[in-house]
């Protein structure tokens, strides 16, 4: 009798491409959350793995907060280019001029929480009614506990308590009008995961994760991007330093970390041994215990 | 290397969490910036040491009340093996949480406080192991150190359990005398044990054989989605994208589409840009017929030597998972992995009382009852017995109602 033995990468591959392809075999209008950042970059990689040579069942979609990387969207519009998909992009900048929402003010404001008000715009205007994301359980423990398909209701919110069974392999994505679901098919992968199977599928990323000089200034014991988008006096002092960015969000909310890993080989050695984790370089989650859950609740990614 | 999926049945007074929490702490799974917000909190062992229990408590009001309601999932490796932890609530109001973890899993952690012994609970935990026909069990006896590390208490425990696994049909049944507070024999062997020649839990889990084949006749394959690009050079394209539940396929086998009935053979196999000759269970694929027949979602693939059952009327073990309760008049929906139809519940045949596994005659089905029902599908369902085929044998019932998940189901036999 043979036995079947599958190395992880091909296991958890092989559970994301079959997560991709529940959403496009029981939903009408789906999308795929693109933010720029390794993991959805992977979500990418996976959904040409589950569709080609057909077309995507569903368009990317990114909510700019105009605070963005300028290399974060150098690299997504090439790569929408490469892929010939389709690019939705929702502005906060929009939000903001519609009064929708108030831009924070003070020396630590950030457009990351206003995101959520044009994501649930975004989800209506255009009808979707899954999204798919690429948050992973190992982030954070609010996310551990959430399910691989997670219903919203019509305000987008997270309600831990009344999560339904996820058995097997089977997932249940059946809702009412007006609801979602948010999908996240690399629920299972942990950061090292991620990186080592960018390796394994050389997929090129943008340049903020490898080691490059840039000025910075250090806040709340965190490195941060000196830009027009951080409000700075003259406590700051800014200094130009090596580093890399873990993780890729809005610039007024994610820290970089002094690295000399300019190749991916080097980063997975670096990550491999850090004895700090990834979202410890973001400062949305060092509000609270439970600063996640309550964003989740509220409608979060 | 490879991953294995377990759970951990117990409740926080078994030491579960802590017993997790151990875990990843002795293999130096647990980062700085989460050590120092674990140091930072107020929950404190009673000598002051870290109360490493409160690592898997990921929502609130788990904190607040100090305990698990729902699952929770953790992940660490070691140089041998990846790991991926499902966190399972152990009290009976949340079987339906351990049940969900439980059912992906390879391996259960059966947590035994050596105080105690065998109790309701434990036969609990095991009967829902022995449901979800779970491959491999180890039986933990924690808080040795409390009972001064004894292998008379050891002893008289295992062979108690031991009558219970008889009596549940248990597969693979290990025992690990533990301490999780104290860290004996989770990651590194004790000291306080020299009569215990066994593996430390970490090395068992390390070590024991998690690859799949027992029903390697059993060639299935749902279609989630056909793959029709409908340009102008791949015109005639027609690929059917699927997880190959059990089983393998090889270029040329004959393969039959159910509930049709048509048959044709494989033309080719293509996982992304490969070809392979064959592809096996676990493996997202896409498959080419040399017919052109007509296939779409929820219908699946087999191997035309070895057809699946074929039925209206199934005989299922049900976990009831809703508020709501069973309700015989209303059509639910059932999943079967791709497929969808409607089906209502014909009869009730027992339900079990899961502290002392006696089959009691019943009228209605709670939230968290589990027994036996028999199921009457408007469309014919290709599926096999639990027992022969998991991946192939389980489904779920959809409240239409509410759309939330009712049931989980594991086909025992076709019904008359």
């Amino acid at each position: 009798m043979s036995k079947y033995n599958l190395d992880y990468l091909d296991e958890l591959e092989a559970e994301a491409i079959h997560i991709l392809r529940e959403v496009a075999g029981q939903f009408e209008k789906p999308a795929l959350l693109f933010s720029g950042g390794k993991d959805s970059i992977t979500l990418v990689r996976l959904a040409e793995k589950a569709f080609r040579p057909g077309k995507f069942p569903f368009p990317l979609v990114h909510i700019d907060t105009g605070h963005n990387f300028e290399e974060t969207i150098t690299y997504r519009d090439e790569m929408v280019q490469r892929l010939g998909e389709k690019l939705i992009v929702g502005s906060v900048q929009e939000s903001i001029d519609q009064g929708k929402v108030v831009e924070q003010t003070g020396k630590n404001a950030s457009r990351n929480a206003l995101q959520t008000v044009t994501l649930l715009d975004t989800i209506a205007l255009h009808g979707f009614d899954a999204c798919i994301g690429g948050a992973r359980r190992d982030e954070e423990k609010a996310r551990a506990k959430e399910r691989i398909f997670s219903v919203r209701d019509e305000f987008g919110q997270w309600d831990p308590k009344r999560q339904r069974p996820e058995l097997w392999n089977i997932y249940n994505g059946r809702i009412h009008k007006g609801e979602n679901v948010r999908v996240f098919p690399i629920s299972n992968w942990t950061e090292l995961d991620v990186w080592n199977y960018i390796k394994r599928e050389n997929i090129s990323l943008p340049s903020i994760y490898f080691a490059h000089y840039r000025d910075v200034i250090t806040r709340n014991g965190q490195l941060m991007a000196a830009s027009p988008f951080l409000n700075m006096d003259e406590e700051d002092v800014v200094e130009h330093k090596k580093v890399r960015f873990r993780t890729v969000g809005d610039m007024s909310c994610t820290a970089a970390v002094e690295s000399d890993a300019d190749q991916i080989d080097i980063i997975i050695e670096e990550i491999s041994a850090s004895k700090i984790s990834e979202r410890g370089a973001r400062m949305d989650d060092k509000v609270s215990e439970a600063a996640m859950e309550d964003r989740k609740k509220g409608g979060y990614f | 290397m490879n991953i294995l999926k377990f759970f951990t049945a117990g409740s926080v007074d078994d030491g579960k969490s802590t017993l997790i929490g151990r875990l990843l702490y002795d293999t130096d799974s647990i980062l700085a910036d989460q050590l120092e917000a674990l140091q930072q909190s107020n929950r404190k062992n009673d000598d002051g040491t870290i109360d490493l229990a409160i690592l898997t408590d990921g929502l609130r009001a788990e904190r607040e009340q100090g305990i698990t309601i729902d699952v929770a999932y953790k992940y660490f490796q070691t140089d041998k093996r990846k790991f991926i932890i499902a966190d399972t609530p152990g009290h009976i109001q949340y079987t339906r949480n351990m049940v969900t973890g439980a059912s992906t899993a390879k391996l259960a952690i059966i947590l035994i406080d050596a105080r105690n012994g065998v109790v309701e609970q434990t036969i609990r935990h095991s009967y829902l192991v022995s449901l979800l026909g779970i491959e491999h069990v180890v039986v933990c006896l924690n808080k040795m150190d409390m009972v001064g590390y004894s292998e008379t208490v050891f002893t008289a425990i295992t062979d108690k359990y031991k009558t219970l696994a008889a009596q549940l049909n248990l597969k693979d049944v290990n025992f690990i005398p533990v301490s999780a507070l104290k860290g004996d024999n989770v990651v590194n062997e004790s000291e306080n044990m020299a009569w215990y020649h066994g593996r430390s839990l970490l090395h068992f889990l390390e070590t024991v054989d998690v690859e799949t084949g027992a029903e390697s006749d059993l060639a299935r394959m749902p279609v989630q989605w056909v793959v029709r690009p409908q340009t102008d050079e791949l015109h005639d394209y027609r690929g059917y994208a699927g997880r190959i539940l059990s089983g393998e396929f090889n270029v040329n086998d004959k393969v039959t589409v159910l509930p049709s009935g048509s048959s044709s053979v494989i033309e080719r196999i293509e996982i992304f840009d490969q070809q392979p000759a064959t592809a096996f269970a676990g493996q997202s694929v896409t498959l080419h017929l040399k017919d052109n027949i007509d296939i779409s979602r929820g219908d699946v693939l087999v191997n035309s030597d070895h057809l699946p059952q074929n039925s209206k009327l199934i005989e299922a073990d049900v976990c009831w998972m809703d508020a709501r309760p069973l309700d015989d008049s209303i059509t639910y929906l059932l999943q079967h992995n791709s497929k969808i139809t409607k089906c209502k519940i014909s009869e009730i045949v027992y339900k079990v009382d899961i502290n002392t596994l006696e089959k009691q005659e019943a009228h209605d089905f709670k939230l968290n009852d589990i027994g036996r029902i028999v199921l009457k599908t408007a469309d014919e369902l290709a599926f096999d017995l639990y027992t022969d085929n998991k991946a192939n044998g389980a489904a779920i019932l959809i409240d239409s109602r509410t759309n939330l998940t009712a049931a989980a189901l594991m086909f025992r036999a076709i019904a008359d």
